[in-house]
């Protein structure tokens, strides 16, 4: 059987990168899957890792995969594939993955697929190109075959398995240690965390102006559960921080329900939410392709609906 | 200091791409210097401005890659280097690597400059490998910048906030999209630009053969995607908030 080895990030508590269950669950249909884990809290996701289909997870608590950026961890996880040999190594689409998986592809010498969204088997893989509106196959190449995966291309789904633990050994030069993380700034967000929510209302240009989001903060609040995301026009317009960024250089939501509002649907945008399960849009122009992939469209003035969406909420809810 | 900036060419990101076979059509497309890169270009400028040395652009593609050369020499670089060969088409991220270190690798440097992912292929993945055949360390997703003697200091963009990264040169950055503002072109500039030395390179001049630079990965089927189908587009007439409040009742949200 295939052996099939996910990279997951994990935090100093232990919990484990949603996408690294979303490719382990993948991962268990493709072959035998295994896991690897690197940095403060690894050790204390072995069981979670286990219980998403992983049967063994080599983890190393090491703060060296923390404190320097890739070559470390790039490092030991190609000491891990000399000696273990597996067949496909997955990686999320995340900061620190995309890092360490295009250091390997050069240690390795196996092309490195990017931007995938399927699996077909261990050799080959699913992207989407033109916003998700071609699917193009791709025949993967190398030993081990090296894919990073957009987060949300799988549902995860635990197996209720184990995995046995295999501490990481590796030495790890200091000519390794230079690119240094001397400190972390992350924003606490209040309410669900934008790849978990199940309403998600986001925000574009046709806002007007940064103020204007308190809207949807005010509605996101009345409907509860919900996040406030954004496009990258407002994001680069220093409107709201780049953490609300949904599309190709954000995030990737599939939330129940996605309310666009001011957003012209550009396919950078749309990649990163059209996995919706129901949209609705509202822009005042009715020509905007945003309309195209919308189950409910709105054609107005975004100032003069949100107020009355907010009341409307609110007497609904009672 | 002596900085590399990586430039690519891409078609016009404003004219909608077409498909030749498996590939994207490139022929008879315009051109356009990445407008990713832009940053990458601009930030070259900045440190040499602040630091001295150089800048030199680097670029691998077809013969029309040279625009987005002049268009950087334009902005003010010094120089630029051209590879290309037919054998390179449809290079990929590992392919490209290879080739931009072998061609980067032939000179003294103290900080090669990336865009974080191209606009046209999105791959991303290129400028980190690129940085282990160098064998530099990386720091990336920049949306700060700061150099001083021998060392580099950035913001790094992380899902949440920011991480500050501090290291020794040499070494690669890439840069986000907002790290600076990129500068145009001046007249003064666009005519200076003709002048400035571009220097073309071909495999062999790189010693690169064969199965180094064969493009091994392959696409085997191209298929339209299930389409989301257009809903209800109704204008508001004054009900269009109580429509999605329906809508959202319905969809048990609220
Ligand atoms: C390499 C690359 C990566 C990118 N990555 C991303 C990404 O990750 N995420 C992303 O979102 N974008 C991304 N983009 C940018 C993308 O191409 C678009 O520019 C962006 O999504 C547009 O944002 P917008 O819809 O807010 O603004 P616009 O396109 O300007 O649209 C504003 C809309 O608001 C409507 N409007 C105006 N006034 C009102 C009103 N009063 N009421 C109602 N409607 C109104 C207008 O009709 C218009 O449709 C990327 C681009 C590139 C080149
Ligand atoms: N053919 C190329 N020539 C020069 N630089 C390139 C080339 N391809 C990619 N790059 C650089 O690598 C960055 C990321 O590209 P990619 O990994 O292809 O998405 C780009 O923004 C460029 O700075």
């Amino acid at each position: 059987m295939a052996k099939v080895w996910v990279y997951a990030e994990v935090s100093p508590d232990g919990t484990v990168d949603t996408a690294a269950l979303e490719l382990l669950t993948k991962a268990r249909e493709l072959g035998d899957a295994e896991a690897v884990a690197l940095g403060p809290g690894a050790t204390d996701a072995v069981e979670k890792l286990g219980e998403y289909g992983a049967t063994t997870v080599y983890a190393s608590d090491d703060d060296v995969y923390a404190d320097y950026v890739a070559q470390p961890a790039a490092h030991a996880l190609h000491e891990l594939i000399e000696e273990h040999e597996p067949d496909l190594v997955l990686f999320a689409t995340n900061y620190d993955s995309r890092d360490i998986a295009g250091r390997l592809s050069a240690k390795t010498g196996s092309t490195l697929m990017s931007n995938v969204t399927g699996l077909h088997s261990v050799d080959k893989a699913q992207t989407a190109i033109f916003g998700g509106a071609t699917l193009v196959d791709v025949e993967l190449e190398g030993n081990p075959k090296l894919v990073l995966v957009r987060p949300k291309s799988f549902v995860a789904e635990p197996s209720g398995g184990s995995a046995e633990l295999v501490e990481v050994d590796v030495d790890v030069d200091d000519d390794l240690k230079k690119a240094e993380r001397v400190e972390r700034h992350e924003e606490e967000a209040s309410g669900p965390r934008l790849e978990d929510a199940p309403v998600v209302i986001s925000g574009g240009r046709g806002l007007g102006e940064a103020g204007n989001f308190k809207l949807l903060d005010e509605l996101a609040g009345l409907i509860g559960n919900a996040a406030v995301g954004a496009t990258r026009a407002v994001v680069d317009a220093g409107w709201v921080p780049y953490a609300y960024q949904i599309g190709q250089t954000g995030k990737t939501v599939k939330p129940g329900v996605y309310v666009a509002v001011g957003i012209s649907g550009a396919t950078q945008h749309i990649v990163g939410m059209k996995g919706a399960k129901r949209i609705v849009a509202i822009n005042k122009d009715e020509e905007a392709p945003i309309f195209q992939i919308a189950d409910l469209g709105i054609v107005g003035d975004a100032l003069k609906i949100l107020p009355q969406l907010v009341e409307e909420v609110r007497s609904r809810k009672g | 200091m002596e900085i590399v900036v990586c430039v690519k060419h891409i078609p016009d990101p404003n004219i909608p791409p077409e498909m030749d076979g498996h590939r994207l059509k490139r022929e008879g497309v315009q051109g356009v210097l990445d407008p990713g890169d832009e940053f990458g270009v601009e930030a070259g400028l900045q440190l040499k401005e602040q630091l001295g040395g150089n800048v030199t652009l680097v670029s691998m593609g077809p013969a029309p890659a040279m625009d987005a050369i002049k268009r950087g020499l334009s902005m003010g670089a010094d120089q630029g280097v051209l590879i290309s060969d037919d054998a390179l088409e449809g290079a990929d991220a590992l392919v490209t690597a290879r080739v931009l270190a072998a061609a980067i690798g032939r000179n003294q440097f103290d900080l090669v400059v990336a865009g974080v992912e191209s606009t046209d292929g999105y791959t991303g993945t290129m400028p980190s490998t690129l940085a282990e055949f160098l064998g530099v360390p990386q720091v990336t997703f920049a949306k700060t910048i700061e150099c001083s003697d021998g060392r580099v200091k950035i913001n790094r963009q992380t899902a949440d906030g920011y991480h500050v990264v501090e290291c020794d040169l040499p070494a690669l950055i890439t840069v986000t999209a907002g790290v600076n503002e990129p500068r145009y072109a001046s007249f003064k500039g666009i005519m200076a630009a003709k002048k400035k030395p571009v220097e073309t390179l071909s495999l062999s001049d790189l010693g690169l053969s064969g199965d180094e630079v064969a493009v091994k990965q392959s696409i085997v089927e191209l298929a339209a995607a299930e389409e989301r189908k257009a809903g209800e587009v109704v204008q508001d007439d004054g009900a269009g908030a109580a429509r999605i409040a329906d809508f959202l009742q319905e969809a048990k949200v609220i």
